[in-house]
């Protein structure tokens, strides 16, 4: 087990690579400069030309690729082009926005989804199942931003129970929460409707096989063929897919962040890009990539907690 | 002598259907038999002819909707399991009556160990700890031989061989010492070898513990190692019940007939080519009118395409389900070859 999850770790360094490589390049194919979107579009020539060296920019591209992995190995992640201060710093402080974010919603998705979709299989074509199906195709059609800015409306505008934007007092938990709980809503939602239909494929499909009717056999009741014998193994599927839909997941926070003006990540990387901040968008780049891959680390190691087939070695 | 509370199992008339979009298929179309005590009845029949859902519907396992035991009584210890609460009907389900299944490989959950998975039959119907049941779950493997059962209690069925786990599925039927013991096909996924080891061991333990067995498979082989009585069973209904030396030395039907031409026997010393028997198992949709096997049996009347035969006892408790036996219809037979073979034994 220790020696899959090194193993696994290990792994993930090429695959990092590979994107830091990719990001590197593809933030400087992009259109624009730096220098200019600092300096704005009436500035003089000379201004641009002596921010670029400023910046670094005017180095071969592969002097600029080896100071940056080389920063990176060290810890430090540069400062921004833009604004001249520590990315680190910066991302520590956005980091805890986005985390909050995405796993209220996944826990929220889970918690919510998996007894819906269990309600929905066992009264299969009735009322709850119709309703269930609605909802998950309702859920899995809208954008997150969309439903962001409906709920915003409703809730914040109309009803004004929450705020409309920001993130809160970041000393005070009650503003916090406060602030969380739309934008979760509004991507908790969204994970829900997912693991609603997950569950219930999954379970139709496990309440078929032979060892539930096994199970049967024996004289168990119901709610413990259900709740044992089938849900255990119905939540296999529902632990992977719902791995890989966590990632789908973080690309839909950036989005709600921009909507709820939320601090974190997300709302970092948007305007990295507008500014064309090479430094920082790399660094949050890289921070996503490791999202990535240790939420796939996390879907397999509690694959093999529910499933005894599943050997680590 | 008081016969009836010799019977463990008395099955009358079962009727069970499945409703679906396409019609109403009747899967068991008005079956009797009875199981006496420590007695091992074998049915036999093709795919498709109601075998396994005359069990099920024993278990009261059938999937409902679709299915639905439309009338009919079954029997157990004198009282109708029809009529008891489902409730009820948990107490005996793998405690009096348990049943093991064709396919060792599904039927036996991935999840959880086979210690587990026998302790819980053992913790739901006997008053024991769990230090006791486990101790029980290990006899109970041991008692099927599997070896080193203290550690392969542990195990998760795919650790398993196929052969093994049909040994853990009997361990875990036989973990309450039920009355009867419903085996649907229990050796027709194993190969060769493994069957007659599986065989063998239900025999001893069935002697061991004076159970009843209800062995439905499509081997006659089987049956004819195991049974006491055989029922053949087509399109639904019964068509032979009798001991297992008539059903074999002197069997009347002519689906029996045909379903014995159809296998090679060891004592063929000459070329010979095997028989078959035309046609499909008929479609439980669309069952046909008058005698079920009429459309592929080569001695069939113009009566057998109108009229159902009843049962007929043609002597010593064997009944068959064909006009030839009949008291007033067998003269529209008389014409035909062979139908003395069929008939001289009577």
């Amino acid at each position: 087990m220790f020696n899959y999850i090194v193993r696994r770790i290990l792994q993930a360094i090429p695959i990092l690579l590979v994107v830091l490589t990719l990001v590197f390049l593809v933030v400087r194919v992009l259109p624009g400069d730096p220098a200019v979107a600092a300096l704005g579009d009436y500035a003089s020539k000379d201004a641009v030309l002596a921010l670029q060296e400023r910046m670094g920019l005017n180095d071969p591209l592969w002097l600029q690729y080896v100071r940056f992995l080389g920063n990176l190995l060290t810890g430090d992640m540069g400062t921004s082009l833009v604004t001249g201060y520590s990315v680190g710093k910066q991302v520590v402080q956005a980091l805890p926005y986005t985390l909050t974010l995405t796993i209220s919603a996944i826990l929220f998705g889970y918690i919510f989804g998996v007894p819906l979709g269990i309600s929905a299989a066992v009264h299969r074509n009735s009322f709850i199942d119709y309703f269930n199906r609605i909802f998950s195709l309702v859920g899995l059609s809208v954008p997150a931003f969309y439903l962001g800015v409906l709920l915003m409306y409703f809730f914040s505008i109309r009803l004004r129970l929450f705020p409309v934007v920001g993130a809160g007092d970041p000393g005070d938990l009650g503003s916090l929460l406060h602030h969380l709980f739309l934008p979760a809503l509004s991507l908790g939602l969204i994970m829900t409707a997912y693991v609603t239909r997950m569950t219930r494929s999954s379970l139709l499909e496990i309440l078929r096989e032979d060892y539930i009717r096994t199970a049967k056999s024996k004289g168990l009741a119901g709610r413990v063929v259900l709740y044992k014998h089938a849900l255990r193994n119905a939540l296999i599927p529902i632990v992977t897919l719902g791995g890989l839909y966590a990632v789908v997941l973080i690309g839909s926070s950036v989005m709600v962040e921009i909507v709820f003006s939320r601090p974190g990540l997300g709302k970092m990387m948007v305007g990295a890009i507008q500014q064309r901040d090479y430094t920082t968008l790399q660094s949050v780049m890289a921070l996503y990539t490791v999202f990535v891959v240790v939420i796939n680390l996390l879907t397999d190691l509690i694959y093999g907690l529910i499933d005894p087939r599943i050997k680590y070695d | 002598m008081n016969e009836t509370s010799d019977f463990l199992l008395e099955v009358k008339n079962l009727k069970t259907h499945f409703f679906t979009d396409e019609g109403v298929a009747k899967a068991v179309d008005g079956v009797d038999f009875v199981i006496r005590r420590g007695e091992t009845l074998g049915v036999i029949g093709e795919s498709g002819c109601g075998k396994s859902v005359t069990a099920l519907s024993v278990m009261q396992l059938i999937d409902s909707p679709p299915g639905k035991i439309v009338s009919g009584e079954i029997l157990f210890e004198g009282e109708d399991l029809l009529k008891k609460t489902p409730t009820e009907i948990r107490k005996i389900r793998g405690n009096d009556i348990s049943m093991i299944f064709q396919e060792p490989m599904t039927s036996l959950n991935p999840v959880f160990t086979i210690g587990n998975q026998i302790m819980e039959n053992i913790l739901l119907h006997q008053h024991t700890d769990k230090a006791e049941a486990r101790k029980k779950a290990i006899g109970m493997l041991e008692l099927v031989g599997i070896p080193s059962p203290d550690k392969r209690v542990d195990d998760y069925p795919h650790q398993l061989s196929g052969g093994m786990r049909q040994r853990a599925m009997i361990a875990m039927a036989l973990s309450c010492h039920p009355k009867l013991l419903i085996a649907d096909e229990p050796t027709t996924a194993l190969d060769v070898t493994i069957q007659a080891q599986i065989l063998e061991l239900m025999k001893k333990i069935k002697t061991d513990i004076g159970m009843a067995v209800m062995m439905i498979t499509h081997d006659l082989g089987v049956v004819a190692e195991v049974a006491d009585n055989v029922v053949v069973a087509y399109g639904g209904k019964v068509v032979e019940y009798a001991d297992v030396v008539s059903v074999f030395k002197d069997a009347r039907h002519p689906y029996t007939r045909a379903l014995y031409d159809s296998i090679p026997r060891v004592t063929d010393t000459q070329k010979r080519r095997l028989e078959t028997i035309s046609g499909m198992v008929p479609n439980p949709m669309e069952l046909p009118e008058g005698c079920k096997f009429h459309n592929r049996c080569r001695y069939a009347r113009p009566v057998c395409e109108s009229e159902e035969p009843p049962l007929i006892d043609v002597g010593n408790a064997h009944l068959v389900r064909c006009f030839i036996y009949h008291e007033t219809k067998s003269r529209f037979f008389d014409d035909i070859d062979g139908i003395e073979t069929l008939r001289k034994k009577g």
